[in-house]
């Protein structure tokens, strides 16, 4: 998802009996539900894992406004730039909030954001794509943004305290996101020139399979997942989501009169789901090592903005120390 | 950033009802604290007014002295309204 292939560091779950007084405590919490909150003993595991995830969706909401802002000062008209200038602000809010989130389980902000810039901790795989029209806007916010809601809303009853609240903030902002998108796309296509029409289906042909990617692997190459499950860090399996997600976003396709770049998408009476195709495993894995189409490129913007950024940081704190010293002498 | 101050963010979301808790900030200052707050934590309306205070201030009870703490409160039914059945007649009181 925003967070794909965290690392717990557990071969295999440990059993009630054998863990110490503390760690079964601390599991029985879990499994009543309760939450953890930022003093309350953790074992270890649990504290990395959760920076991992965290630190990942959070740097993923930042690179996520990449893609977008090469469309800010091409959008159609004022009305549309206004919006997607308000989503990409969110997306900005959202990483801030999980870095908040994150620097409760006594992380640092600027090593994590370091971590990001040396290619040492990843973002979800799905901003390594470009985005080349404007149509890409609508289906980024359609689809991308969607595949993020159906993750995040089942996060809001995730086991640690300010990771869940910050789910339940970012999801309450999400969803003008995907609507914004869907309406983009349906504007075309109901208004459209065949050109434009063209475009909203390239679009979707190019993003189709690299949303799907972003739940994850399989649930049986997903080496992390009992014990993410285990910890209700996870409460949900990768392809559990990424179904729930086909079945809500097919008849939405449907009705903008477009089709998946997927020959075996189709209806499953007797599951009651939509069957797919088998996604491009080692193209998720090309991407996710760095080797996607704007890789190299997303990372090299960000530690330029960084660089860059520099001497506002530095002004910022020598105007802070002086007013101090200003209001220190009076 | 990280050797900026952390403040927390208490946001009033309408007139006569408390600040509550919403999140935190980091800033240079308090001033800009504030903006960055106003930035982050009400683009929708959400506030008519912010506090924002620096972390380090908030004394903070422990969660090990939850039942010392709290628990001594639980049993003493008394202290509610509900606890004090009354005759009908005498009406709402």
């Amino acid at each position: 998802m925003y967070a794909q292939l965290v690392d717990t560091g557990a071969k295999r779950l440990k059993t009630l009996e054998e863990m110490s007084p503390e760690e079964r405590a601390f599991q029985e919490k879990i499994d009543a539900e309760i939450k953890i909150e930022p003093k309350n003993w953790m074992p270890e595991g649990y504290r990395r894992t959760l920076i991992r995830q965290i630190s990942q969706h959070a740097h993923s909401e930042i690179v996520g406004m990449l893609p977008e802002k090469n469309w800010l000062t091409r959008a159609p008209n004022f009305k549309r730039k206004l919006q997607l200038l308000a989503k990409i602000q969110d997306e900005g809010g959202h990483g801030l909030y999980l870095y908040s989130a994150m620097e409760t389980l006594g992380a640092d902000r600027d090593e994590e954001v370091a971590k990001l810039h040396s290619g040492e901790v990843k973002y979800s795989s799905i901003f390594n794509y470009p985005a080349l029209s404007w149509a890409d806007m609508g289906t980024i916010g359609w689809l991308v943004d969607g595949a993020a809601i159906v993750n995040q809303v089942v996060l809001q009853r995730t086991s640690y305290g300010p990771y869940s609240r910050a789910m339940i903030r970012i999801c309450k902002e999400e969803s003008f996101h995907q609507r914004q998108g869907y309406q983009i796309l349906l504007h075309m296509m109901q208004n459209g020139t065949d050109e434009q029409k063209a475009m909203v289906q390239d679009s979707i042909n190019r993003f189709w399979w690299p949303a799907m990617m972003m739940f994850g692997p399989h649930d049986s190459d997903s080496p992390n997942s009992a014990q993410s499950m285990a910890w209700k860090i996870k409460r949900m399996s990768n392809d559990d989501l990424r179904q729930r997600f086909i079945d809500q976003t097919v008849p939405q396709l449907e009705f903008l009169g477009c089709t998946a770049p997927d020959p075996e998408l189709k209806w499953n009476e007797t599951r009651g789901h939509y069957d797919f195709g088998e996604i491009d495993w080692t193209e998720f894995y090309d991407v996710v090592k760095g080797n996607g189409p704007c890789n190299r490129d997303r990372l090299r913007t960000r530690r330029k903005a960084i660089e860059e950024g520099t001497w506002v940081r530095e002004a910022a704190s020598a105007y802070a120390a002086k007013q101090k010293q200003k209001n220190a002498a009076a | 950033m990280s050797d900026w101050t952390l403040f927390e963010v208490f946001v009033r979301s309408k007139h006569g009802l408390n600040h509550k808790h919403v999140g935190s900030v980091h800033a240079a200052d308090a001033a800009m604290a504030l903006e960055n707050a106003r930035e982050l934590y009400t683009r929708r309306s959400e506030g008519v007014s912010i506090w924002v205070v620096p972390s380090a201030a908030i004394t903070a009870s422990s969660p090990d002295e939850k039942e010392p703490l709290f628990d001594p409160s639980d049993d003493k039914v008394y202290r509610h309204a509900t606890f004090y059945d009354l005759p009908k007649e005498v009406g709402h009181m």
